[in-house]
């Protein structure tokens, strides 16, 4: 029961660590709040299924070359639809509202609203103190917590991950010390988009591939955001844990823990709120006029 | 009887000289025209239908205007509102048998509740924070309606209310004058010194504060308010559907209610009126390829947002009129001067 709850949360929240911090990365540098971060997760879920059930290409082959198209998507959407009206935010939330909901749509076009699975990387499972643990998800946990590393490498130690924070605090600023803004925008879409593909590729073998899989990760992954501060990646990193781990608590410990488990975590994140407005890790701003 | 004919040549003159001047005005009158004397050429119980719904979430729409529009307390949650309003109503009329007219009013007042409840731990947040908060609020009480379903009805949700009224041109009539009526009233709000205070929030809540008024209570007041008007709306749906469900609850009818409001142009409760008058019915209309419907949805937005960021109506009355650059007086484009001040118009 532990082991359970403790493998369960482990998944849940490096799951929604790489979400998150994906998504507080463009928010911070160009300061959209990209509802369809979720739907290019899906996205590359539905690659991962099509290659290796239609084409029968090796999943973990299938699972790396997925991000790519899936990037591109992204990247090309952003291009057309959400850089033209930058300048309006109101009009670029709704923007990616839309092409969330296009891209659903297209899924459940191609793929009908089927639940689909996808093979695992791994067979085989282990026991422990009578827990039965897949090696998939130690495996997934593993290549979670890898990426989360190679992130915070990237965004700490590269002159390219200087820029992405730097823009992140001071547009101006840092466009004027000659950093092109568009294009460090451009870029990091690309890396959020690419963080929200391999979380696809490597959640799916775990979950149920479906065309409405986006939504409550998009919910889990805001409160993770809200919960840890906005642009703080060590908040994002430990509000999902705790939020991954509330989740995991409610649904093995409480009846009907599987209906009110988005509940009882979005009800601790209020109470965080309650308690610090900035959320754990955020700083407060100076009120921006 | 010279009183009357007084009375009646000023409101021709008034008539004249304020509305027929603007083609805005104009539309807006032939839109209340339109709706109250459409029964009287057809009474298609389909076309009735739809624009019933269409009534209904007009007000839901305007309602998130006021709130997140006008106050800039930006609300992803707004379906909650509409849940709220929509489950009372139910459980009053099923097991405190009250009719709708009773249980509608009493529905609105428990999303004011709500609205307070969200609104205290809402006070202390902004922008984008307060958006991703706000999103919490209706899928928390979602779990809790799944989790007690002997009481909530579960997923099903609670079914078998008590109509509207007898007849469909009745109900039309209900929820058209209602949403004529409370549309009204948003607009002439957010026309008043309390929408200016409203206003001036959204543009610099540190400025309102240092002129000395107090701002906690003018947001929990635009969260009441606007809890009120959706929860009309909530209600409205309830008895009309005669089903109250955890649907009324979903992300998706958050984020419905901002992309018609933000289609249609924040900061004008016609802009969301409008929009859900387009957005609907055209809904309806691609019903006739139910595979892509929700697709083409998706890409009318997108593509009418490239054009016009600003929200359609915005646009669209920007096109058929200018400001005067000296009064600030509202002119017919056509105009090359003027019609108060004279001034050139460019």
């Amino acid at each position: 029961m532990i082991l359970d709850i403790i493998i369960s949360s482990l998944i849940n929240g490096s799951v929604y660590a790489l979400l998150a911090i994906g998504f507080s990365l463009i928010f911070g540098v160009a300061r959209i709040v990209n509802i369809a971060h979720t739907a290019f997760y899906m996205l590359a879920a539905y690659f991962i299924y099509y290659g290796t059930h239609k084409l029968g290409v090796n999943p973990a082959l299938c699972m790396l070359v997925a991000i790519i198209p899936v990037t591109l998507i992204g990247l090309i959407s952003y291009r057309l639809f959400i850089d033209p009206i930058r300048e309006h935010e109101a009009a670029v939330l709704i923007a990616t509202i839309a092409l969330a909901m296009a891209m659903q749509e297209i899924m459940l076009l191609i793929f009908t609203g089927d639940f689909l699975g996808v093979p695992s990387l791994v067979e085989g499972y282990r026991m422990v103190f009578g827990v039965k643990i897949a090696y998939q998800q130690l495996l997934t946990v593993a290549m979670a917590l890898l990426v989360l590393a190679v992130v915070w490498a990237f965004l700490l130690k590269t002159r390219l991950g200087l820029a992405i924070r730097s823009t992140a605090q001071d547009r101006e600023v840092a466009n004027l010390m000659g950093m092109n803004e568009s294009r460090v925008a451009m870029i990091t879409m690309g890396v959020s988009v690419g963080l929200a593909a391999f979380t696809g590729a490597v959640i799916a073998p775990l979950a149920i591939v479906n065309p409405f899989m986006w939504m409550h990760p998009l919910i889990m992954m805001m409160a993770v955001v809200v919960l840890g501060g906005l642009g703080s990646i060590k908040g994002s990193f430990v509000g999902a844990y705790i939020l991954g781990f509330a989740e995991a608590l409610v649904v093995f410990l409480l009846p009907m823990g599987s209906y009110l488990k988005g509940s009882v975590a979005l009800s601790i994140m209020i109470l965080v709120l309650l308690i610090r407005p900035e959320g754990l890790f955020g700083i407060a701003f100076e009120e921006e006029r | 009887m010279g009183l009357l004919g007084f009375y009646l040549r000023k409101l021709y003159t008034v008539f004249k000289g304020e509305v027929l001047v603007l083609p805005s005005r104009v539309v807006v009158l032939l839109f209340f025209f339109v709706l109250l004397f459409l029964p009287l050429v057809t009474q298609d119980p389909y076309l009735l239908r739809i624009l019933i719904l269409t009534s209904i979430f007009a007000i839901f729409a305007a309602s998130w205007d006021l709130l997140s529009g006008f106050t800039g307390q930006m609300n992803f949650g707004h379906a909650l509102f509409f849940g709220v309003a929509a489950y009372t109503a139910a459980l009053l009329n099923l097991h405190a048998h009250l009719p709708p007219w009773g249980s509608i009013p009493l529905g609105a007042l428990a999303a004011v509740l709500a609205g307070l409840v969200i609104g205290i731990p809402c006070l202390r947040l902004k922008g984008t924070y307060l958006a991703l908060t706000t999103l919490a609020f209706p899928i928390i009480l979602m779990g809790i309606v799944f989790a007690i379903p002997q009481f909530t009805g579960g997923e099903l949700g609670i079914s078998g209310l008590d109509r509207l009224s007898g007849s469909r041109i009745t109900d039309y009539y209900i929820t058209v004058v209602t949403m004529l009526a409370l549309g009204t009233i948003m607009w002439k709000i957010t026309h008043s010194n309390t929408g200016l205070i409203f206003h001036a929030i959204r543009e610099d809540e540190l400025a309102v504060r240092t002129a000395g008024i107090n701002t906690t209570r003018y947001k929990l007041l635009a969260f009441c308010l606007s809890g009120f008007f959706a929860g009309i709306s909530g209600g409205l749906y309830a008895h009309f559907m005669r089903i109250a469900g955890p649907a009324n609850l979903e992300v998706t009818m958050s984020f419905t209610v901002v992309i018609w409001a933000i289609f249609g142009g924040v900061v004008t409760i016609y802009g969301p009126i409008g929009a859900v008058f387009i957005l609907f019915p055209l809904l309806e209309f691609f019903r006739f390829w139910p595979e892509i419907r929700m697709l083409m949805f998706a890409l009318v937005i997108l593509l009418i947002l490239l054009y016009m960021p600003n929200g359609l109506l915005p646009w669209v009355r920007d096109k058929i009129e200018t400001e005067c650059p000296r009064c600030k007086i509202r002119n017919v484009a056509t105009r090359k001067t003027c019609r108060i001040c004279t001034a050139q118009l460019d």
